[in-house]
């Protein structure tokens, strides 16, 4: 137990002095490739919460991701363009927006996630990723905000009026809410509430007989996973102040199962881990060939193959 | 008149097509219970064979050859050196294996290929077209691609009612370690499977070629409608994934057809093109849905 | 831990990219992958033959070029942008072949005072109103290129017409462009998707049309397929067919052999433009690459003769203005022949009219028929307020 908190200790360090390395090389890029790292990080354990500790395995969840991230997009489009959408304004407000970022995400969780529920195993992968898909191709439809192209921000969010237009200060914005995610998660899963997903991923039947309404947990499950997923999506537009119907796109939903797999799936930050090596990798990769990818594919079969509970099980079951 | 039934042919053709690839996953999947998510490469891989050898040899029959013979060669190399030991999995391990499949192969036919698409030619003899209605030329080789895949069905569903290795497979998708016990070795059986998977999906890649342009992520667009057919059709069901490969190319073809036009009644040129063609793909996954909240195993599940 | 190592080793690797000579460096943001990816291979490749007969310089002044692909993504073109901006201070940018990734990137690189010099997409946003000095075009206003196609029509005496064209901005204006100058009647009008490479249901609504002729506009991989599926359907030889030159350039042409004969197009350039530049141009992009150069290498060729011009002016450090005197005065030959820069900084230029033809030895290649358009300037340069 001692030596897994110095692992844990270990990440936060990195990510909490990583702005002042930077600074010190002169390169301001870094911390907006962390700050990446930080949301989607935060994107996969709100995943891992379905995948890793309740045993489903969800191919969609880069819906709610797009969904929060186009909320904020939209809301500034009609704040900008004057018009109105069912008597909504538009709102350059963070703390207006965000919060109606994560509702929606977490309304559409909610009705997809009772109509997913009634499935199991592949076919619970199947509709999950055929909403999904449904969402991406409306907003594809949506030529108003952009369709394919996507739609550009004209500015950030600002926060109680507050414009953060220094790229440190929003990396650790981004990061604290990580962190408050992280914590918070990790109340819930060594609650009761985890104890039931975690003992109805092992037998449902078992659990369903001892009583539990199975079912309820499963949906709350999905609902604040999507919530989640729905403030990344939030945070990512703001980044980059550009949103495009890819951020729903099925390749993502896998690259967020992927991050989950290589850090290690049923773990705190085992996500977190996977965002930042899925991330450092692909873009060192991608720096040192065009060809990338037949370095990476062959790295990914091998972690699946020799280390398929993900490198942070690994590292923790080396140091304890 | 003649719009609609030349629409039906091209929704006909692309679902038979989308058959030969379906076949080979139900089965992957249905017996083997892997999530292959590199049977899309395959059928690139496949394209691509066909396609240089077209290009070197001029003979269609050369292409097709060299095209089964890779993608089945290559389908037992996969298996024998990675699913194999995938077997055990869950399909979490599954899915990411076979994206980093997927990954190289696409990062491989880069470097080797490059990235412009490649040019495949049909046969000459095919080049041609059939008066199907008076004003209604229909390209010959669709037609041919058409009767492939229904030669195709019916050698398949031969295989499964009237032989042995029919008979194995489908005991090993409801029963494996009875198979198992019985004495027969499932390792085989898994080997002969996933290749005979690969060979079609490769089948479909050199088949479709000359219609479509052969290119690096060809397989990625394909391979999510193909989990769709396999999903409506039901898992492991040969006559599901034929069911539902015409249900999902016609809806796909139809709707790209006909939404637009419907649609420029209210909209815009090209609001209601945008639209129309994402409502018909739309239409493709609410079917899916649909058929999944009524019937959660799809249309034509193997009984238990 | 490890993530901590990789950490070092990326500081290490960074400090090693520290720039040591005064060189300028240009990002050329591009699509090299997707069936639009070998439109930016050869810009690339006709971009870096300039460089390289140089010597590793353009207009004199020492260049290094940075080079990375867009995957057709505009999300991914502005990042590119906005890491070269923030970690290898970029200032001037090149490359993008795609208009919906250029009007991503290119506000992105405004805003930040840098210089984007667009070497094949030209959105009519920045031709009009949206103009801006630091944004300038080498190839052609993408209505201008449709125009063209437009007054081929014309030519030839086409009335009743369908257009097809994909759904994104250089779509858009390539209808637009069409019916500016076509003067007959617009039977129909469909849009495809940028992805899509099955056209058989957009090929069955032109057949119930029964136009005099079909104008289409698709790029890359996606042109290659169309033409291919016409010839199958038969329509080929009843429905003649007017491109723009996206729609039939050398690759397309090569790949689709015979389905090619018979297609009318037009053009800015073609590999038999008779002039000493473009000579020299063709024998030496042949012999370095070993295949014909497309259109989209004559593009990536001038854009950077006509960025060595700029810099010419403007020397290392890069001053703006400096740089925008010296490039609208455009004193350099090009591959295409005649050029000058519109007052909103994109081409005025001739363009001609192509169509493949089938040698002695049974090749199908380009080849250029007289002008179409003289000095022709594109429609929005009234509206933008630059002198």
């Amino acid at each position: 137990m001692k030596r897994e908190g110095w692992g844990t200790c270990l990440v936060w360090g990195c990510f909490i002095l990583l702005p002042f390395i930077a600074q010190a090389m002169g390169s301001m890029y870094i911390v907006t490739l962390a700050t990446r790292i930080a949301i989607l990080a935060m994107v996969a354990l709100s995943l891992d919460l379905l995948v890793g500790w309740s045993g489903l395995v969800s191919f969609g969840h880069a819906a709610y991701f797009g969904l929060g991230g186009y909320v904020v997009a939209i809301s500034s489009f009609h704040e900008q363009d004057g018009t109105t959408l069912f008597g909504f304004a538009g709102s350059h407000e963070a703390l207006i927006v965000w919060p109606l970022a994560i509702l929606v995400s977490a309304i559409f969780a909610s009705v997809i996630g009772v109509l997913s529920l009634r499935t199991r195993g592949v076919y619970f992968i199947m509709i999950t990723l055929a909403f999904a898909q449904m969402l991406y191709y409306f907003f594809v439809a949506l030529k108003i905000y952009g369709g394919d192209d996507g739609l550009a921000l004209p500015a950030r969010n600002v926060i109680a009026g507050y414009k953060i237009t220094d790229a440190r200060l929003y990396y650790f914005l981004c990061l604290g809410l990580l962190a408050c995610v992280w914590w918070g998660l990790g109340r819930v899963v060594h609650a009761r509430f985890g104890y039931v997903l975690r003992g109805a991923k092992i037998s449902e039947r078992r659990m369903k007989a001892l009583g539990f309404d199975v079912n309820l947990y499963h949906l709350t499950a999905f609902v604040i996973s999507g919530a989640l997923a729905g403030l990344g999506g939030a945070l990512w537009v703001n980044l980059d102040r550009f949103v495009a119907p890819d951020m729903l796109s099925w390749t993502r939903s896998g690259n967020f199962l992927v991050m989950i797999i290589l850090g290690g799936s049923g773990t705190l930050l085992g996500p977190v881990v996977g965002a930042a090596l899925y991330i450092i990798l692909e873009t060192k990769l991608a720096a040192l060939s065009d060809y990338w990818q037949i370095v990476f594919g062959p790295l990914v079969i091998a972690v699946a193959l020799f280390l398929p509970r993900g490198l942070w099980a690994y590292v923790r079951e080396r140091l304890s | 008149m003649i719009l609609v039934v030349e629409q039906i042919l091209n929704g006909a053709q692309f679902g038979l097509t989308l058959f030969l690839l379906a076949a080979g996953l139900t089965l992957i999947f249905g017996i083997m219970g892997v999530v292959h998510l590199a049977h899309g490469s395959l059928y690139m891989l496949g394209a691509y064979a066909g396609a240089m050898v077209m290009t070197m040899t001029s003979s269609f029959l050369l292409a097709i050859l060299a095209a089964l013979s890779f993608s089945f060669i290559l389908g037992l190399a996969i298996e024998y050196l990675m699913m194999r030991r995938l077997c055990a999995r869950d399909h979490l391990v599954h899915v990411l294996a076979t994206f980093g499949l997927v990954l190289f192969f696409n990062g491989l036919v880069a470097f080797g290929v490059g990235r412009a698409p490649v040019f495949m030619n049909g046969p000459q003899e095919l080049n041609g077209f059939v008066l199907i209605m008076q004003d209604l030329p229909y390209p010959l080789y669709r037609l041919v691609v058409m009767g492939v895949g229904l030669v195709v069905a019916l050698l398949l569903w031969w295989m499964m009612a009237h032989t042995r290795l029919g008979m194995l497979i489908r005991a090993g998708s409801l029963q494996r370690e009875m198979v198992a016990a019985l004495g027969v070795n499932i390792d085989q059986l898994f080997l002969i499977v996933f290749a005979l998977g690969a060979l079609l999906a490769g089948l479909a890649g050199v088949m479709i070629g000359p219609i479509r342009s052969v290119q690096i992520g060809m397989g990625e667009q394909v391979l999510i409608l193909t989990f769709v057919v396999i999903v409506v059709g039901g898992i492991g069901s040969i006559r599901g994934a034929f069911i539902g490969a015409l249900l999902v190319g016609m809806s796909d073809t139809l709707g790209r057809a006909f939404a637009p036009s419907l649609l420029k009644l209210w909209l815009s040129h090209s609001q209601a093109d945008a639209m129309g063609s994402a409502l018909s793909s739309i239409l493709v996954y609410v079917v899916m849905a649909i058929v999944l909240i009524v019937r959660p195993r799809g249309l034509c599940p193997i009984e238990e | 831990m490890r993530f901590k190592t990789l950490l070092m080793a990326g500081a290490a690797l960074a400090a090693f990219s520290a720039p040591s000579f005064a060189e300028v460096k240009i990002g050329f943001i591009t699509t090299l992958s997707t069936p639009g990816g070998y439109l930016g291979e050869d810009a690339r490749d006709g971009f870096l033959l300039a460089v390289e007969e140089e010597g590793g310089k353009l207009g004199g002044v020492p260049v290094k070029v940075l080079v990375e692909d867009d995957q057709l993504k505009p999300a991914n073109g502005k990042q590119i942008a906005e890491k070269w901006l923030e970690s290898e201070k970029v200032k001037l940018f090149t490359g993008v072949i795609f208009s919906n990734v250029a009007l991503a990137v290119a506000p992105t690189i405004l805003e930040a005072g840098g210089i984007y010099v667009s070497p094949n997409a030209g959105p009519s946003q920045y031709a009009g109103k949206g103009c801006d000095k630091n944004y300038y075009v080498t190839s052609w206003q993408n209505d201008t290129l449709h125009e063209s196609a437009g007054a081929l029509a014309n030519k030839l005496g086409y009335k009743r017409m369908v257009l097809l064209a994909p759904n994104y901005p250089a779509g858009k204006d390539a209808l637009t462009g069409f019916k500016r100058m076509f003067r007959g009647e617009v039977v129909e009008e469909m849009y495809t998707n940028l992805d899509q490479t099955d056209f058989a249901a957009e090929i069955a609504r032109v057949r119930a049309a029964k136009p005099d002729a079909v104008f289409q506009f698709h790029p890359g991989g996606q042109g290659i397929a169309f033409l291919k599926q016409w010839a199958q359907s038969g329509l080929k030889d009843q429905i003649p067919m007017v491109v723009a030159s996206p729609s039939l350039e050398q690759k397309i042409v090569a790949s689709v052999g015979d389905a090619a004969l018979g297609i009318k197009g037009t053009s800015h350039w073609n590999g038999d433009l008779d002039n000493e530049t473009n000579k020299a141009f063709v024998k030496a992009f042949v012999s370095k690459y070993h295949r014909e150069p497309t259109v989209y290498a004559s593009q990536g060729y001038d854009d950077a003769k006509l960025i060595g011009a700029g810099l010419k002016g403007a020397g290392e450090t890069l001053d703006n203005e400096a740089f925008r005197k010296a490039m609208l005065k455009a004193d350099v030959k090009l591959t295409r022949g005649s050029f000058a820069f519109n007052n909103n900084q994109h081409p005025i230029e001739d363009w001609y009219e192509i169509g493949a033809v089938k040698d002695a030895d049974g090749k199908v290649s380009l080849h250029s028929f007289g002008k179409v358009l003289e000095h022709q300037a594109d429609a929005y340069a009234s509206a933008c307020e630059l002198k």
